[in-house]
């Protein structure tokens, strides 16, 4: 239980998705305009991560790895099919990002408004790859690790983006030389932020 | 052959490089831009990589255009990236590991790059594969420019030199008492330096000036 909290813990805020990473850059400076929208996008990506990465643990790890078809027979020690992970990962998004949108239709109609145009993008935001690519790398040992490692992740990235979108409201009454107005002042604000979170490294619970 | 090179096909290769630039103008691809920037090396391999698996893939998707369904088309667009990309991360796993290791994820991260997606959509699916290969490399050259600046900047300060070569160490600046900026290192900077780099570009171009 220890170990989950310290994997949640750091997720969030020590390999913050955004601030030590740069995933989901692309979404996060286009959808950070206001505060309402981006805080739609960033519960929407929790909730994608939140199912797609223990998705993809499993698939990575009775199916991908070497040696992880022995569930099927002893004789596929041998096999490892790693190389297709990519492909493999991508589908799974691709193809539960569909899923649950169609689901949240059929339960959830008000959310599925709030959120409606956000979760298609989902599917292309190199967030949620790179979650499952994170899981792939760091090993993670059991499907509770990988869970607790794609909500942190999530609650980080939501974070970083309701923060930005929160400081771009108020940016618009300063008077920002020309040429950095926009997207240059956007950079260099994310690039403080992150400054400020790389106070958390090196916290071990 | 004239027909091949005609000036408005040089603008497709020139055109991404400064006024349409992916990163700084069109806000595309920055997610694996900045995480690599920290030494040169592996920013080259990136851009190398991107403007393979972009140019290529334009071609492909730029013949087979016609025959796409448009409401598959974006399965079909992330299979054909998702296959290159294979392709080019078991080529740097045989030859360059070292490298590979240093990318890490960020091979994998090329298939959601935003700046290939972008291109097939916005070029590919409406022109012949020439154009279409001279968009890919154009778009990857301007998306690796801002890379290599960003690297050779973060490299210089950060560790002192410029592709493994002690330049700083060299010119004897250490006598003086310079330190290394270990700042330079650490993540948030490459963003910094883009926010720069924007600042330079959008000085020079004011035409790229966004209203507030």
């Amino acid at each position: 239980m220890e170990n989950l909290i310290n994997i949640f813990v750091k997720s969030i805020f020590i390999d913050n998705m955004v601030f030590a990473y740069f995933l989901g850059m692309c979404s996060y400076l286009a959808v950070s305009k206001t505060v309402q929208t981006s805080f739609g996008l960033g519960i929407a990506v929790i909730f994608v991560l939140g199912i797609t990465v223990p998705v993809n643990y499993l698939i990575e790890n009775y199916l991908l790895k070497e040696g992880a078809l022995t569930w099927l027979s002893p004789t596929f020690v041998d096999v490892d099919l790693g190389f297709l992970s990519f492909i493999m990962f991508i589908a799974v998004i691709a193809s539960m990002v569909q899923l649950v949108e169609m689901v949240i239709e059929k339960f959830a109609p008000a959310l599925y408004v709030s959120l409606g145009i956000f979760l298609p993008l989902i599917a292309v935001n190199c967030a949620i790859l790179g979650g499952a690519l994170f899981m792939q790398e760091r090993e993670y040992t059991s499907i509770a690790e990988a869970t607790s490692f794609a909500l942190g992740s999530g609650i980080g990235w939501f974070l970083a983006i309701v923060g930005i979108a929160a400081i771009r409201e108020k940016i618009r009454y300063s008077n920002v030389p020309a040429p950095l107005r926009g997207l240059g002042i956007t950079f260099i604000i994310t690039g403080l932020m992150g400054i400020a979170f790389m106070s958390f490294m090196g916290i071990n619970l | 052959m004239n027909e091949l090179f005609s000036p408005k096909n040089m603008k497709l290769l020139t055109n991404p490089i400064n006024d349409d630039n992916p990163i700084t103008v069109q806000v595309l691809g920055i997610c694996s831009a900045l995480a690599i920037t920290v030494k040169l090396e592996p920013a080259v391999v990136m851009t190398i990589s991107v403007m393979a698996v972009l140019a290529i893939g334009n071609v492909v998707i730029a013949a087979l255009r016609n025959t796409i369904p448009n409401r598959i088309r974006i399965i079909v667009q992330l299979v054909v990236i998702a296959t290159l990309v294979i392709l080019v991360d078991q080529i740097l796993k045989a030859f360059l590991y070292d490298v590979s290791k240093q990318l890490s994820v960020f091979v994998g991260l090329i298939i959601t790059n935003c700046i290939i997606m972008g291109r097939f959509e916005a070029f590919a699916m409406g022109n012949k594969p020439w154009p279409a290969f001279l968009d890919g490399v154009g778009n990857s050259a301007g998306y690796g420019i801002i890379l290599i600046i960003v690297a050779f900047f973060r490299e210089l300060l950060g560790s002192g030199t410029i592709w493994y070569y002690p330049v700083m160490e060299k010119i004897g600046i250490y006598k003086t008492g310079y330190v290394d900026n270990g700042l330079m290192i650490l993540p948030p900077m490459a963003l910094i330096v883009v926010g720069i780099i924007i600042w330079v570009q959008r000085g020079r171009n004011t035409k790229l000036i966004e209203s507030n």
